[in-house]
C-alpha cells in the first residue's frame, strides 16, 4: 500500500515540478517573434507567408484544409501498403472501411485501433503513416489550443496567430527533440528499434517462437509526448516490447502528462495571470487524484468471485495481489492504476492493461474521465474543454448573483454561451446516441465478448473513447466490422471538430470584444473558490448527463460481482 | 479604459487578402509530404541508426543467442510446460492466423478481455487453479497467487511473482534431481526488485531462471 502511494506521490511531484520550466518553454513557442532557420526554410518550401495574421475563421479553415489533405495522403499510403517498401512480413493492405477508420482515428489523434499492428501494418506504414500522424495530429491540437489561448488573452484583437507557424514550431521545437532523446532511453531499457524482419527463436522446450519486431521506440516516444496512444503491437503498452520495465512505464506516464499540465502555466503567462493557470492546474489535479485513488482501491481489492475459488489476491511480501486478469506482473496494480488514470485523463488511449477485465467500478473511472474529457486532457483539447466549463461556471455563477458574466475581462453573452453549449452537448449526444443505436440493432451486438451489463459497457466505452478522441478500448468488443468502423469513425470526427471549431469561434468572438474594467461586480476567476466551483460544475454536468448510462453499465456490473 | 497594446496588429487576413483556395491546398499538400518525410522517415530512420549503434542488442529485440541458436528475447515470456522448468503465467494469445490458442505467440499479442463477472473467466481460473495445484503437489484448497491463474494483458508477460515461483520449487527440484534449496537459491538470486527502489513490483523473470537452471547441470 505505502509503496503504491509513494509511487503516486513521486510521479505527481515530478510532473508538478516540470510545469513551470516546460510551461515557460511552451510560452516562448507560442509567443516568440523570431523564426529559426529550419522554420523559415519550411515556410519557403511549402509556400506560405509566416507573417500572415489569421482571424478565427481563417485559422479554422487552414487547419481543416491541412488535415483534409493529410487524411487523403494517408489513406492512399495505407491502401497501397502492398506495393511500398519495408514490408518484411509481406502484409497486405487494409480493407477500405478499416483503412477509413484507421486514418480518421490517427488524424483526430484518437488512435482507436480496429486492427492489430503486428498483423496488419508494414514497417513503412508504421513509420510514414502512423508515426507521422502522431506528430501532425498532436501538433494540430496544440496549434488549436495556442490560437484559443491567444483569443482569450485578446492582446492582438481578432488575430489568433498563424496555423502554419504554430504547427511547425511545435513539431520542431518541442516534439522532435524530446522524442528523439526519449526513444533512445526507451531502447536502452529494452524497446526494439530495427528494420530487421521478425526474428525466429527456438525456445528452451524446443518450440518455435516468431518474434514481431520493428521501429518501435521512435513510435512509442511520440505516442505519449503527443498523447496519441496507438500501439505498435496489438496489446499496446502492455506488450513488453512497448513497455519493458517499470521505468519505461513511469516515463510513458510522465510523457503523457508533461505537455497538458504545462499548458496551464503557458496559458497563465499568455494572459499575464499565472494564478489563473494554477487554478486550472489545481482543478485538474484534484480530479485526477480522486479518480486515481478510486481506480486503485477497486482494482487492488480484487475480484471476490476469484477469491472464493481460492485465488490469493492480498498484498504480501512475495506478491502484489489485486485483480490481475489482463495485467502485467512488472507493473502490479499501482503502476497500472496510474497508467489507466493518466491515459484516460490525458486523452491518450494507450493501455498497459486490459480495461475490459477491470472490476465494474475500476472500469467506471476511465469511462467517466473520458466523458468529462478535461482532466489535463491531451494536446490542448482537454485544456480547451476545461475552459469551456470555466465559461459555463462563470455563466451559471452570473445567473445566481444576477450579473452579466465576464471571463478574463470580456463579457460572456448569448452567442458565446450558445457555442459553448454546442460543444458541451455534441459530446454526450455522440456518445449516448451512437451507443443507443448500436444496442438497438441486432448486428452490432454480435461483436460482444461479454454479456449483460459488462457487454453494454463495452459498447458505451467504445463510443466514449471514440468521441473523446481517446482510443483506448474495452478490447473484447470485435470492433472491426463495417458498422463499428463507420460509426466510431463518425464519433471521432464529431468529438474532434465539434469541440475545436466552436471553441475557436468563442475565442475569436471574445478576442474582438472590448475589455471591460474590473468592478466590484466582477467574479474573480483566479481564486480557490472559483476553482472549486468549476470542479463541481464539471462533476455535476458530467454526472447528470452520463450517470444513467454508467449505472446500466459499470455500476450494475460491479454490483453483480460483489453480490453474484 | 484599456490601453492600446504595443503588439496590436491591424493586418488580419480578410477574404480579399487571403491566399486563394487552390494555393492553400497546394501548401497543404506540400506540408503533408514534407512532414511525412521528416517525421515518418527521417526521424525514425535516424533513431534506428543511432539506437543501433548505441544499444545494438536492445534495438534488435534483446535476443538471447546460445551456441548460435536464438532461444528467445530477454524481455518476452515463452511457453513452459515441462516439469523441470519454472512456468510463467497463463497466456491467451492465438495462432497467427487466429485459428486457435497458441500461448506466448510473440507475433500476435492478446488477452482474454473477460470482464470480472464473465463466467468464462471464472471457469478458466478454476481450471488453472486445479492444474497448478495438481502439478505442484498442493492440496485442493491451498490458496494460489492470483498471477499464477490469470492471463496477462500482453500474453507475453515474462515475469511471475516470487510467491508463484516459490510454489514450484519442489516440482522443479524433483524433476531435475536437485535439492529444493538449490532451486530456491536460483530463483531468489533472479528476483528483480522494484526499479530504483520504488517503481513497479518485485518479480522473477521466468526465462532467466530457466536458463540459469539449465546452466547448473
Amino acid at each position: 500500500m505505502s509503496a503504491a502511494f509513494l509511487q503516486f506521490a513521486l510521479l505527481l511531484a515530478i510532473m508538478t515540478a516540470l510545469v513551470v520550466p516546460v510551461g515557460n518553454w511552451l510560452y516562448t513557442v507560442f509567443a516568440g517573434e523570431r523564426h529559426t532557420a529550419p522554420e523559415r526554410l519550411t515556410y519557403a518550401l511549402i509556400g506560405i507567408n509566416a507573417d500572415e495574421r489569421m482571424g478565427w475563421q481563417r485559422y479554422g479553415l487552414v487547419m481543416v484544409m491541412s488535415n483534409l489533405v493529410m487524411l487523403l495522403l494517408a489513406y492512399l499510403l495505407i491502401r497501397l501498403q502492398g506495393l511500398l517498401p519495408w514490408n518484411p512480413a509481406g502484409l497486405s493492405s487494409q480493407s477500405p472501411d478499416l483503412a477509413w477508420n484507421t486514418v480518421v482515428s490517427f488524424l483526430t489523434n484518437t488512435n482507436w485501433q480496429a486492427y492489430s499492428g503486428e498483423q496488419s501494418l508494414s514497417y513503412f506504414s508504421q513509420m510514414a503513416v502512423i508515426t507521422t500522424f502522431m506528430f501532425t495530429s498532436a501538433a494540430t491540437g496544440f496549434a488549436g489550443a495556442a490560437a484559443f489561448m491567444r483569443g482569450l488573452a485578446g492582446k492582438n484583437g481578432a488575430d489568433l496567430g498563424n496555423f502554419w507557424v504554430d504547427f511547425t514550431r511545435i513539431i520542431y521545437r518541442v516534439f522532435l527533440p524530446i522524442c528523439f532523446v526519449l526513444a533512445l532511453v526507451f531502447v536502452w531499457q529494452g524497446m526494439p528499434q530495427t528494420l530487421n524482419p521478425y526474428a525466429t527463436a527456438t525456445t528452451l522446450e524446443g518450440a518455435t517462437q516468431t518474434i514481431a519486431l520493428g521501429p518501435v521506440a521512435s513510435l512509442e516516444s511520440i505516442k505519449h509526448i503527443g498523447t496519441n496512444g496507438g500501439g505498435f503491437f496489438s496489446m499496446n503498452a502492455a506488450h513488453p516490447f512497448e513497455n519493458p520495465t517499470p521505468l519505461t512505464n513511469a516515463l510513458h506516464i510522465l510523457s503523457m502528462l508533461l505537455l497538458p499540465s504545462s499548458l496551464t502555466y503557458a496559458f497563465g503567462r499568455l494572459i499575464s495571470n499565472t494564478r489563473q493557470g494554477w487554478v486550472i492546474f489545481g482543478g485538474m489535479l484534484v480530479m485526477f487524484v480522486g479518480f486515481l485513488l478510486t481506480l486503485y482501491s477497486f482494482e487492488q481489492a480484487g475480484n471476490p468471485i476469484l477469491s472464493k475459488l481460492g485465488a490469493e489476491q492480498t498484498i504480501s511480501a512475495t506478491q502484489a495481489g489485486g485483480n490481475m486478469e489482463g495485467k502485467e506482473v512488472r507493473f502490479g496494480i499501482a503502476q497500472t492504476a496510474l497508467f489507466a488514470t493518466t491515459t484516460t485523463a490525458a486523452t491518450t488511449g494507450s493501455v498497459d492493461s486490459m480495461h475490459d477485465s477491470y472490476t465494474g467500478m475500476g472500469g467506471f473511472v476511465p469511462m467517466l474521465q473520458m466523458m468529462l474529457n478535461n482532466v489535463f486532457g491531451g494536446k490542448g483539447v482537454g485544456f480547451i474543454n476545461f475552459v469551456q466549463y470555466l465559461i459555463l461556471s462563470v455563466f451559471i455563477a452570473g445567473l445566481m448573483v444576477g450579473r452579466t458574466p465576464e471571463f478574463l475581462g470580456k463579457k460572456i453573452e448569448a452567442r458565446e454561451i450558445k457555442l459553448v453549449m454546442l460543444a458541451v452537448l455534441a459530446h454526450p449526444l455522440s456518445i449516448l446516441g451512437f451507443t443507443a443505436l448500436a444496442v438497438a440493432l441486432p448486428e452490432p451486438l454480435k461483436s460482444l465478448n461479454n454479456s449483460g451489463p459488462h457487454g453494454f459497457s463495452e459498447i458505451l466505452y467504445a463510443y466514449t473513447s471514440g468521441t473523446a478522441n481517446n482510443g483506448s478500448a474495452f478490447a473484447g468488443l470485435s470492433a472491426n466490422t463495417p458498422f463499428y468502423n463507420l460509426t466510431i469513425g463518425l464519433a471521432m470526427l464529431v468529438g474532434r471538430y465539434l469541440t475545436l471549431l466552436p471553441m475557436l469561434a468563442v475565442a475569436g468572438l471574445l478576442a474582438s470584444k472590448r475589455r471591460v474594467p474590473l468592478s466590484s461586480g466582477t467574479l474573480p476567476t483566479d481564486t480557490l473558490l472559483f476553482g472549486a466551483l468549476s470542479v463541481f460544475i464539471i462533476l455535476i454536468v458530467g454526472a447528470l448527463t452520463f450517470l444513467p448510462a454508467l449505472t446500466l453499465g459499470p455500476v450494475a456490473d460491479h454490483l453483480q460481482m460483489v453480490y453474484p | 479604459m484599456t490601453l492600446p497594446d504595443p503588439f496590436y496588429r491591424e493586418k488580419i487576413t480578410t477574404a480579399q487578402t487571403a491566399t486563394p483556395l487552390p494555393r492553400l491546398l497546394l501548401s497543404a499538400l506540400l506540408a503533408a509530404l514534407l512532414f511525412t518525410v521528416l517525421c515518418g522517415l527521417v526521424y525514425p530512420l535516424l533513431t534506428t541508426a543511432v539506437a543501433g549503434a548505441l544499444f545494438p542488442s536492445q534495438a534488435g529485440g534483446s535476443l538471447i543467442v546460445q551456441g548460435g541458436r536464438t532461444v528467445g528475447s530477454a524481455v518476452l515470456g515463452q511457453n513452459f510446460t515441462a516439469p523441470n522448468y519454472l512456468h510463467g503465467r497463463p497466456s491467451m494469445t492465438n495462432k497467427t492466423d487466429g485459428s486457435g490458442p497458441a500461448p506466448y505467440n510473440a507475433e500476435n499479442s492478446g488477452a482474454s478481455n473477460w470482464g470480472a463477472t464473465n463466467p468464462k473467466l471464472h471457469d478458466s481460473v478454476q481450471q488453472q487453479l486445479a492444474a497448478f495445484r495438481k502439478e505442484n503437489g498442493l492440496s485442493d484448497v491451498a490458496p494460489v497467487p492470483i498471477d499464477a491463474v490469470t492471463a496477462s494483458a500482453s500474453g507475453l508477460d515474462p515475469d511471475v511473482s516470487l510467491a508463484t515461483a516459490l510454489l514450484q520449487v519442489n516440482r522443479i527440484a524433483q524433476a531435475r534431481g536437485l535439492q529444493p534449496a538449490e532451486v530456491e537459491q536460483v530463483i531468489r538470486s533472479h528476483l528483480i526488485n522494484r526499479q530504483l527502489g520504488v517503481l513497479g513490483e518485485a518479480r522473477v523473470n521466468v526465462l532467466s531462471v530457466n536458463l540459469a537452471l539449465d546452466a547448473l547441470q
